[in-house]
């Protein structure tokens, strides 16, 4: 009973209910949400057991409003989430740049499903990947978790609130309707199994605190409202201050830093699970359910004594740019299969930077890509090159 | 307004086959209610929810007509958008036939998310009917609470537990923002009430510039009641003045239905499995805080008729 969520029994729950659950066990406190499928029962779980541990369920009036609150709650000192899919995704992304902006921490989980607009509401997509990248305008670090199995997605949770707090940022929790949906038995982890961080706090008195101050590190120090700091908060460009400021070489300055308080970490931040790889020749990138059926689809290959092997990315963003490059000097070919008309295939494409065959397995219909077709597409590359 | 005799010889806009569940308030008034168009042509735009959902599942439609959906937020906008176009090509007379723009959403779609769209469209003055139907919870989604939801309602979002009675909170008074729109028609109805309806219907359709009807629409799984009840059920909530039927007609105030004798808000309560939890006596209070709620709207309603110029 140490853990946040009371439990460290077997437990037999739905990605969803996990998220929630581990949300807890990372310190959130505080959600505001907006009913949309297939991550209601995030909101669900969020609103009978955060007031068992002392947090707050608020249900807003839009999406919109749902990303506010997490961001006003988030500068109080908590840690703050909200869930989503696709439409309401869309319509948070203001939200989502106005939180990258003023560097408020808070995470964001999106369980994707058929798009664009209403789409498929109740099946699987992956096509929200650029979106989770570039969706809101203007530049900007992303960082965005593809967990694939249940503990894995408990893990990815805290991990989550963790970078959210350790950079100042909202960060991205990206399920899949499947992963979502999908219940699995598993045993709920110990707290001695991952590591909390909280926000840095200011380690000076209020007349000499400012809330973007780099000179403590590319994460300035964050105050929280009601503790005696002033803190001034905006989507404007501004200085250290917080006040606004059209100064192109304090724009510059700070632009580049907000990238690089996430870029410079991206070796840490890359998470990879390598799997037959050591001597493979054809190389799956899969993120998400669908790297599951490709894992399935590598064995079955192996079987048929086709060297291949799965990288699949549990951190999506920032892409593992010198992993893939690497693996592209290793392997003959690479295989994506993903959920959409072919999204990451683009990065996979931009970092192996080679002349080589890299083909996509692709559906958008609302249904996983089963095993045997991205076998099909493992072997007709092995026979043909291509 | 025509007799039913003739009404139900007219063409259906929203035909049967539609998959909203066995005892639906929404299309027991939503079919009869298109009729009222008359002889127009008719384009449907429908918000996110249960009757656009149930109603347009692959590879059907129910749809008589133009229809469209856009998301969830913006049925009111995305029907600005036709009435508008509509009007210019009339102008020119590249449109002949005659039109008539019926927007609808749930009370998520209208109360919550919807809002802006349709306060904008309303205030814009587009010549359309928006009309809500009002299931109190996002009942497309899992009832969740809208702000709608009654007090004490035991909702997804409002769980019922040892600390918490459902839904805290009166609901948001949506018809009453409508009426601050000073727009020609706003009215509200209940689904027992047919022939009151109806009327409302033509007189909506029949004004010019926008005109907005609230009907209250029970809802069998999100209510939790037999399914047999909803007419029932609909007619307690006009008797405990839960939800009074009402009209306001360019500026003038007027009460639609005055029960001989008002009944206590328990007897509406009292078949729905959402309010089970608030008979336990330690919920008295929330009963008593209803109670005096739906008094002091029922008498606000009342007395503005009563003192409306005629």
């Amino acid at each position: 009973m140490s853990n946040g969520s009371g439990r460290t029994d077997i437990v037999f729950w739905s990605g969803n209910e996990i998220v929630a659950e581990a949300a807890i066990a990372a310190g959130c406190r505080f959600y505001a949400g907006y009913p949309i499928t297939p991550s209601s029962e995030i909101a669900h779980v969020m609103a009978e057991r955060l007031p068992e541990v002392g947090g707050t369920f608020i249900q807003m009036e839009d999406e919109i409003a749902s990303m506010g609150a997490i961001i006003g709650a988030s500068l109080t000192g908590k840690k703050t989430m909200t869930a989503t899919s696709g439409p309401g995704f869309s319509l948070k992304m203001e939200n989502i740049g106005y939180a990258y902006m003023a560097e408020v921490p808070c995470v964001v989980v999106n369980v994707m499903r058929g798009g664009p607009s209403t789409g498929l509401p109740t099946a699987l997509a992956q096509a929200d990947v650029m979106q989770t990248r570039w969706g809101t305008h203007g530049d900007h670090p992303t960082i965005a978790l593809t967990p694939a199995y249940h503990r894995e997605i408990y893990f990815s949770t805290i991990k989550a609130f963790n970078y959210a707090e350790k950079y100042r940022i909202p960060v991205m929790l990206l399920l899949d309707e499947v992963i979502g949906h999908m219940s699995e038995g598993m045993k709920v982890p110990d707290p001695s199994e991952y590591e909390i961080f909280n926000r840095i706090k200011p380690s000076v008195p209020p007349e000499k605190y400012f809330p973007y101050d780099s000179s403590f590190g590319d994460v300035p120090p964050m105050a929280s409202y009601f503790e005696g700091f002033r803190f001034h908060v905006t989507g404007l460009n501004h200085t250290k201050t917080g006040f606004p400021t059209t100064d192109p070489d304090i724009c510059q300055r700070e632009e580049e830093r907000m990238i690089r308080k996430v870029m410079k970490d991206a070796e840490a931040l890359a998470d990879l699970e390598e799997y037959q790889l050591d001597d493979a020749e054809i190389a799956v990138f899969s993120f998400g359910s669908t790297a599951r059926g490709a894992r399935v689809a590598v064995d079955e290959a192996r079987k048929q004594g086709i060297k291949a092997g799965l990288l699949r990315a549990i951190t999506l963003w920032p892409f593992p740019d010198r992993q893939v490059h690497e693996l592209a000097s290793r392997v003959k070919a690479f295989v994506v299969p993903e959920v959409n008309l072919g999204q990451m295939i683009l990065e996979v494409e931009r970092t192996a930077h080679r002349d080589m065959p890299i083909v996509g397995v692709n559906r958008v219909g609302g249904v996983p890509i089963p095993p045997y077709e991205i076998l099909s597409k493992i072997k007709e590359v092995a026979r043909n090159g291509r | 307004m025509a007799k039913l005799k003739d009404l139900v010889m007219e063409p259906e806009h929203l035909s049967p086959g539609h998959r909203l569940c066995p005892g639906c308030g929404v299309p027991a008034f939503m079919r009869l209610a298109l009729h009222m168009a008359g002889k127009n042509n008719v384009v449907v735009c429908g918000a996110t929810g249960c009757l656009e959902v149930s109603s347009t599942i692959f590879p059907y439609t129910a749809w008589n007509c133009s229809f469209i959906h856009n998301a969830f937020e913006n049925a009111a906008a995305t029907m600005s958008g036709v009435e508008t176009a509509y009007r210019a090509l009339s102008k020119r007379g590249k449109v002949k036939a005659p039109y008539k723009f019926l927007a609808f959403g749930g009370d998520g779609g209208t109360y919550d998310i919807g809002l802006q769209s349709l306060s904008g469209a309303m205030e814009r003055g587009h010549n359309m009917v928006y009309v809500c139907y009002d299931n109190e919870a996002y009942q497309n989604t899992g009832n969740q609470r809208s702000s709608s939801t009654p007090m004490g309602s035991n909702t997804t979002t409002t769980p019922v537990g040892k600390n918490s009675y459902g839904r805290k909170g009166f609901r948001k008074d949506l018809t009453g923002i409508l009426i601050a729109h000073h727009i020609p028609y706003v009215a509200q109805a209940t689904v027992d009430n047919w022939k009151d309806m109806m009327r409302k219907f033509e007189r909506a359709f029949e004004v010019e510039g926008p005109a907005f009807i609230n009907v209250l629409a029970p809802c069998v799984p999100g209510w939790k009641y037999d399914e047999k009840l909803t007419i029932e059920i609909s007619r307690l909530a006009a008797k405990t003045c839960f939800w009074p039927a009402f009209e306001v007609d360019n500026g003038k105030w007027k009460l639609n239905y005055k029960p001989k004798e008002k009944l206590p808000v328990e007897e509406f309560l009292k078949p729905q499995g959402r309010f089970r939890h608030l008979f336990r006596p330690e919920n008295r209070h929330v009963i008593d805080m209803l109670q005096a709620e739906v008094d002091e709207r029922w008498a606000d309603i009342v007395a503005r008729c009563e003192t409306s110029p005629s």
